[in-house]
């Protein structure tokens, strides 16, 4: 057998899973968004683009639309300077490096869904730790509007800062300690050694992040359906929620395939700028 | 010396705190319900198993483990093993369109689960697999599967060919080499790019929650998210099952941090 055919060979079986599983389902979903699918009421007829027209006047889109945003980038912001300063935290750790990075990654590798129970503990207006912390107040964090987002932001950034601080921590074990030297010869030290060697070898590896963590935020799902069910008054309601609500609770398979390609185009567009940044990385090393 | 100590005692410090929120859980999971609410002192006055009692004799629970335990390790298995063929192949043959193969699976990685799952929940249906292990094997090994190939292509790249040509000379063919040079050296590839698998699937939530149906199938993030409370929410119970739920993953933070960490940094970078 020829290496080619070989090669093909091997590859089938992933590629039909793939194929199966992956793509059909991803051109599927386009399909469903032009039709009108409600299956209780057997309604399946074509819609053309009317889902579209209808999400670009739909205030709950919208609405949905800004949260997502909101979410997405407090989430990634904030996790991005925490992620970086645990990671500088971190460098320069002799004894119990194998315990702190337990201690870290076990926020990153515990299910979505134990956090979302986790934080709503916490958030518990009369038994909660935080409300305790804070004097025996009652507050109702995840049930007022104004609340409801900012806690569900704390959420999120507590699950997702271990992932930043790895990265930033792996490329801060790798710059050279001489470097420093060389410029406390210089009379550089603390924030001009940063700002002159640490920031210009990290700032990359943090773009790549802030990416990677963007792609993630936008298609976040379990953490809020799980902590807030998009609530109190839709204050929390992102669009993976609201598609998830149209396909699965009011049965609109069509119109909530539309919210999910909206989600889908907005990821992808997201990857495109992540896979030119990393092109543009590999060509410069 | 000393400030050096000092100083590792206060980052460690720092990152139990940073832990806390989890801590907290595992102190609730084993505080008496009578304490629970409303919380007058941080520390309770005495510790009970009562709570993991309750979740093992009369919840879910110990059924959504083990479907847990079944799908992710069978999804992990799928991925894997279709992954491991498929990055030997775009590694090392001369497969036409490699790069836009490649590239294919780095998009694939980014797909929302909210896009994909109303077209697999029909096709789900159709093949009446609704409420079974196979639908979430299938679904979870084909959702990780583009990572998985992505990371073992990049692991087998990084082993010298110079191996596998000493080999041919020997008279191996390209399978033989594959299996008696490739495989051994990947091994600890395939362990990263496997737990990251498996950590996806045992966390996986959306898919089971639309998939599954009764405890024939229900994983343990659905039986959380649905864990019934009579008149009021047990928030003690839900500690200690959400304890349970965390055993994995503790699990590799703490005994295969390496790999974990490996399989990360090369799914992340992409290089």
């Amino acid at each position: 057998m020829t290496d080619r055919r070989l090669g093909w060979l091997l590859l089938a079986p992933a590629l039909a899973v793939l194929g199966g599983l992956t793509v059909y389902p991803a051109l599927w979903v386009l399909w469903l968004s032009l039709q009108y699918r409600i299956p209780v009421f057997s309604i399946a007829r074509w819609a053309g683009l009317e889902h579209y027209a209808f999400l670009a006047g739909d205030t709950r889109f919208w609405n949905a639309a800004g949260i997502t945003v909101v979410f997405t980038s407090c989430s990634v912001a904030l996790e991005c300077a925490l992620g970086l300063a645990i990671a500088l935290g971190l460098r320069g750790q002799h004894r119990g490096r194998r315990v702190a990075l337990a201690l870290l990654l076990l926020a990153w590798a515990l299910p979505s869904v134990v956090t979302a129970k986790m934080f709503e503990w916490l958030y518990h207006p009369a038994g909660g730790l935080v409300n305790f912390l804070l004097g025996g107040r009652i507050i109702n964090w995840l049930g007022d509007p104004a609340l409801a987002l900012p806690a569900l932001i704390v959420a999120d950034v507590w699950r997702a800062t271990p992932f930043v601080a790895l990265l930033c921590y792996a490329r801060l074990l790798t710059i050279p300690a001489d470097l420093y030297e060389a410029a406390q010869v210089d009379g550089a030290a603390g924030l001009q050694a940063f700002a002159r060697i640490t920031w210009p070898l990290v700032r990359p590896i943090l773009l790549v992040t802030l990416l990677f963590r963007t792609l993630d935020a936008l298609r976040a799902f379990d953490i809020m359906f799980v902590l807030t069910g998009g609530g109190p008054a839709g204050t929390t309601e992102t669009l993976t929620v609201y598609a998830y609500r149209a396909l699965f609770q009011t049965l609109q398979v069509g119109f909530g395939s539309a919210i999910g390609v909206v989600v889908f185009a907005l990821v992808m567009a997201v990857a495109v700028v992540y896979l030119r940044v990393i092109g543009r990385a590999e060509r410069a090393a | 010396m000393r400030a050096g100590r000092l100083r590792d005692g206060l980052v460690l410090l720092a990152l139990a705190v940073y832990a806390a929120p989890f801590f907290w859980q595992a102190l609730t999971s084993l505080r008496p319900d009578a304490e629970l609410l409303p919380l007058t002192r941080l520390l309770p006055s005495r510790l009970t198993l009562a709570h993991y009692d309750v979740v093992l004799r009369e919840s879910l629970m110990p059924r959504a483990l083990v479907n847990s335990l079944g799908v992710a390790l069978l999804s992990t298995a799928l991925a894997v093993g279709l992954g491991t063929l498929a990055a030997f192949a775009l590694a090392r043959l001369p497969v036409p369109g490699r790069r836009g193969i490649l590239l294919g699976m780095i998009a694939a990685t980014a797909f929302p689960q909210i896009a994909t799952v109303s077209p697999l929940y029909l096709l789900m249906r159709t093949l009446g697999l609704r409420d079974t292990w196979l639908a979430l094997i299938l679904a979870n090994g084909s959702f990780t599967l583009p990572l998985v190939i992505w990371l073992l292509a990049g692991f087998i790249r990084e082993i010298p060919r110079a191996l596998e040509e000493a080999a041919a000379v020997d008279g191996a063919d390209r399978l033989a080499a594959l299996r008696w040079v490739v495989l051994p050296l990947v091994a600890p590839g395939m362990a990263s790019a496997g737990l990251l698998a498996f950590l996806f699937s045992w966390n996986e939530f959306l898919f089971a929650y639309t998939f599954t149906a009764t405890g024939a199938s229900r994983t343990v993030p659905v039986a959380l998210a649905l864990f019934p409370g009579v008149f009021e929410v047990p928030w003690g119970d839900i500690a200690a099952a959400s304890l349970l739920a965390s055993l994995p993953p503790i699990l590799i933070v703490v005994a295969f941090q390496r790999y974990l960490v490996r399989g990360l940094l090369a799914g992340a970078l992409r290089e």
